[in-house]
């Protein structure tokens, strides 16, 4: 049958045709799309592997940046606590201080006070001394011949005496 | 509310598609002669090759493309070159005289050259010159390689000028259909150094075949060119194809054709080596029927349902053909649809093999 035979004419036709169409994308068509498109693959893989990588670089440094901060925080309650025991120790220490002052006042202070009243004491026991005396010069200068005389003689020179002793 | 008036409008369409033939039929026994339907010459003239693109038929004057005629004579003839318009139009028993050689298109009804330009002779005698007409399939390959031209080289175009540009959607497009075909049919079947080599072929044939089995399937001008169910057409896929695989071939391929691993008396006496040599022609002859037949058979299924309708109306008046058009718009449409997965299986099934007898040929066997 006439329909399964080719036609010479449609063959050289579909040669000439197909050929050229062939010809045309296989020099300008396909390779240009293929390129580019393989183009793209290896940049968008390229830039996967390199966005990743920064991902990593950055997952690092953060994990840097919070063991500084970590340090720091540590380093931080640290020297508070040093100091808040300093301060307390000083305070210790003034308290002891003053307190050792206080007592070297005290003492001191009561040094005085003894060696004033033992001054005091001596200086009455002169004026006693004196005054007996005095007294004793008195009787000596009196012709003791009246006893109650005597005796109210003594009584007033003591009265007198003891004014002088108050003044 | 739209679909409601979708469905108004779709059903007015049948009905009228329904009626369409028994108003024709009611013309055609008003007519003194009766002409009788003749579904051979309907389906083969559909079908087939013709010298000039019929569009349609207006006041019973026919509304067509006059495609030119280019043929030489004969026994040293001369060349001629003239429109089809002048033997297509031709009644019969009449001729075209054409500088002093007489033509005739004879009908597809006739037995011998049905269908082709037929020369005249002086005593009487026909003769079939060395035709190479721009014929309607001649037409049909043109517009899909422009097409392919046109729908290819701009993305390639725009690829070359800035390669690392964010794709349009014309390019995503051209893309997809560009890595569907070479991740899905050229790279599993070639040795991969050698797809840069042969994808530019396996991709031009595939979109060719696709566009071209398309194209046929849409059945206005200027499509409807039965491209890939014409053998000349396949015919010349094929020898490519197997231009592809033979003459690229590595010694491997050579080796396994002439001195394959079989026992020595089945190649001394050359019993293999010749069997091996009729398998690379019985190949691509496979693929060249396969693509024709199919492609071919959808077209005539398709024009036989729509012959049916002049048949059964014919047999049993116009109610029955007007009955069975209905039926065979729904069988058409299904056949279509059908047709279109076929369009899409043949390209398939055409590059995927055409790409494993070409790896096949380029295959390195593994050292052992």
């Amino acid at each position: 049958m006439d329909l399964f035979l080719p036609e010479s004419g449609l063959v050289i036709w579909m040669l000439i045709a197909f050929l050229i169409v062939f010809a045309i994308l296989a020099k300008v068509g396909w390779p240009m799309i293929m390129g580019a498109v393989e183009q793209r693959n290896t940049h968008i893989s390229d830039s996967l592997m390199a966005a990743d990588k920064a991902n990593k670089a950055l997952a690092g440094i953060e994990q840097k940046r919070q063991e500084t901060m970590a340090a720091a925080q540590a380093e931080q309650i640290k020297i508070m606590k040093e100091s808040q025991e300093l301060k307390t120790q000083l305070i210790e220490e003034a308290k002891a201080q003053a307190r050792q002052e206080a007592e070297k006042i005290v003492a001191d202070a009561r040094f005085k006070i003894e060696k004033e009243q033992a001054e005091a004491l001596a200086q009455i026991k002169n004026e006693v001394i004196a005054l007996s005396v005095d007294i004793a010069e008195k009787l000596l200068q009196r012709e003791l011949s009246d006893k109650q005389a005597q005796s109210d003689y003594i009584e007033q020179l003591l009265k007198n005496n003891q004014t002088r002793i108050e003044a | 509310m739209r679909n409601v008036l979708k469905y108004f409008i779709f059903s007015l369409l049948l009905s009228w598609m329904a009626f369409a033939p028994i108003q024709s039929c009611a013309q055609d026994t008003e007519e003194p002669k009766e002409e009788k339907f003749d579904a051979k010459s309907f389906i083969f003239g559909h079908t087939g090759d013709s010298y000039c693109y019929h569009i349609t038929e207006m006041k019973g004057e026919p509304i067509c493309v006059w495609l030119p005629v280019i043929v030489k004579c004969k026994d040293g003839g001369s060349w001629h070159c003239f429109s089809s318009k002048h033997v297509c139009e031709l009644k019969e028993g009449e001729t075209f005289e054409h500088k002093g050689a007489h033509f005739y298109v004879s009908p597809i009804s006739a037995d011998k050259y049905p269908g082709k330009l037929v020369e005249v002779k002086a005593d009487g005698g026909l003769s079939r010159p060395f035709d190479i007409s721009f014929t309607k399939n001649a037409f049909g390959i043109f517009l899909v390689c422009i097409f392919l031209l046109a729908f290819f080289l701009p993305a390639a175009r725009k690829y070359k000028k800035d390669p690392m540009a964010k794709p349009t959607k014309y390019q995503g497009l051209v893309e997809w259909l560009t890595y569907t075909v070479l991740d899905g049919i050229i790279k599993p079947n070639v040795p991969e150094k050698k797809v840069k080599k042969f994808a530019p072929y396996l991709l031009t044939v595939f979109f060719f075949i696709f566009f071209a089995n398309l194209f046929g399937l849409i059945p206005f001008f200027p499509f409807g060119a039965n491209v890939t169910g014409n053998l000349s057409i396949t015919v010349v896929l094929a020898l490519l194809t197997y231009f592809f695989v033979n003459v690229f071939g590595n010694k491997h391929y050579w080796k396994d054709i002439f001195w394959p691993d079989v026992p020595i008396f089945l190649k001394a006496f050359p019993l293999m080596p010749i069997i091996e040599l009729i398998s690379t022609i019985t190949k691509p002859f496979a693929l060249m029927v396969r693509l024709f037949a199919n492609i071919l058979a959808g077209h005539i299924v398709i024009m036989v349902l729509m012959a049916l309708i002049f048949i059964i109306g014919g047999m049993y008046g116009a109610g029955m053909g007007g009955v069975m058009s209905i039926v065979s718009i729904f069988m058409t449409i299904f056949m279509t649809a059908l047709e279109l997965l076929v369009a899409y299986i043949q390209a398939y099934v055409f590059t995927i093999l055409s790409s494993l007898f070409i790896g096949m040929a380029q295959h390195e066997p593994e050292h052992e």
